[in-house]
């Protein structure tokens, strides 16, 4: 198979060099190439992992308290057990007992109410993004843009949620994982995790009732 | 009329394009490959929609298994043989020159400290078995994974921590590890998932 093609012809004389063809079998070279292509196609990973980033509150800046929550703009999501997600929006008056939604992760559930509530800033970001294309907007601008709508835009309407992401001891990771991509989704510009509250759970306990 | 002679065409063909392909193609791989890291155990991410990437230096990587087992691990053989001393100049244990180098080819691991010294001197085939998969204690009564953290931040003040846990595991767990971190005034890390379609995003 690999042999390589030699002129033998001028064996024995002497005096005249010997012409030797200069052409090499290389399909040999060419099964080894492939070989060595399969096993870095194999051997390595060509998507990187994606990652989310996160920014939690620092503990020992007790001067920096949680911005209060205007009542009208606050709203809790308890991460509840089996997948469930409770939600309320916060009262006026601190007596009256907040109305408790029990709903569920997919796309007709809890985001369906915070694209609802977010609706002025989603429209925003909507055509922020139709922008980007028409006007060849560069990724570092439109992310730039994208953070200030969320941030500044809420807050000017006051009308876009504060989340309070409470996440009760029976959720699991993806429940939290998806509920902070739920608020990339709807572009909310202000959320938090927190601990959840007894008054929490006698909340959910009672509308589960 | 004479017979036209069918020249007999040979079949050997000239391989050399399709070499300077192969080769091509083999230098391409080679260039852009980053091979994939051994993990010691079998994690699933959950998805999300996020696009940012890791960095594949400076990263302190915490793994956490469906059970809740803690595993750490951090890039580059160099960085990690001065991780392991700075564990021992902290601990007080001295490890030897054998373990060291042991050490620096491990890219995870989840062994309490006390038993690192038997768990470098298995053999590479036992520390991959469950045995081995013990999880670094981070509960607050001994919670070595903030040794860990603290000595890896020592070493590189650069590096990013990454946060890749199982998506079945229970929020306390993730919980322990964020309040750790928190006490160690690590306020930003990056949770590892897996790409997800935006279903928000206009198509075009």
């Amino acid at each position: 198979m690999s042999e390589i093609n030699t002129d033998s012809k001028g064996k024995g004389k002497k005096g005249k060099p010997k012409k030797m063809s200069t052409r090499v079998d290389l399909t040999p070279m060419v099964d080894l190439g492939f070989l060595l292509i399969t096993f870095f196609l194999l051997a390595t990973t060509m998507i990187k992992p994606q990652t989310m980033e996160l920014v939690m509150p620092s503990k020992d800046k007790p001067t920096n308290p949680p911005p209060k929550a205007r009542a009208s703009r606050a709203v809790t999501i308890v991460l509840g057990k089996d997948n469930k997600v409770f939600y309320w929006a916060a009262e006026q008056d601190e007596k009256i007992t907040p109305k408790v939604i029990e709903t569920n992760y997919s796309s007709t559930g809890i985001r369906k109410y915070l694209l609802d509530r977010n609706k002025t800033v989603m429209d925003k970001v909507r055509q922020l993004e139709k922008d980007r294309i028409t006007k060849h907007m560069p990724d570092s601008v439109f992310d730039k843009e994208k953070i200030k709508l969320q941030s500044e835009e809420g807050v000017k309407v006051k009308l876009s949620p504060i989340i309070l992401i409470k996440p009760s001891e029976k959720a699991s990771y993806k429940n939290m994982v998806d509920i902070l991509d739920e608020m990339a989704i709807c572009n909310i510009g202000t959320y938090a995790i927190v601990d959840i509250t007894p008054q929490d759970t006698v909340l959910i306990k009672n509308a589960k009732k | 009329m004479p017979k036209v002679k069918i020249k007999r065409k040979s079949t050997a063909l000239d391989m050399a394009p399709m070499c300077d392909m192969a080769f091509l193609l083999l230098t391409f791989f080679i260039l852009t490959s980053n091979f994939i890291q051994k993990e010691v155990v079998q994690v699933t991410t959950p998805s999300s929609i996020s696009e940012i990437k890791i960095p594949e230096t400076n990263v302190m990587m915490i793994l956490v298994d469906p059970k809740g087992n803690v595993f750490f691990g951090i890039d580059g053989q160099e960085k990690r043989d001065s991780l392991l001393q700075e564990i021992g100049a902290t601990k007080g244990i001295t490890f030897t020159e054998q373990e060291r180098k042991e050490f620096s080819v491990i890219s995870n691991f989840g062994v309490p400290i006390e038993k690192l010294k038997s768990f470098l001197a298995a053999s590479p085939e036992e520390r991959d078995t469950k045995e081995w998969a013990l999880g670094i204690p981070s509960d607050s009564v001994n919670n070595q994974l903030k040794v860990w953290v603290t000595a890896a931040r020592s070493i590189n003040a650069k590096a990013r921590i990454a946060i890749k846990a199982d998506q079945v595991c229970t929020y306390p767990v993730i919980k322990n590890i964020m309040n750790t971190l928190r006490d160690l005034h690590e306020n930003r890390y990056n949770l590892i998932t897996s790409l997800e379609q935006n279903p928000e995003k206009i198509k075009l």
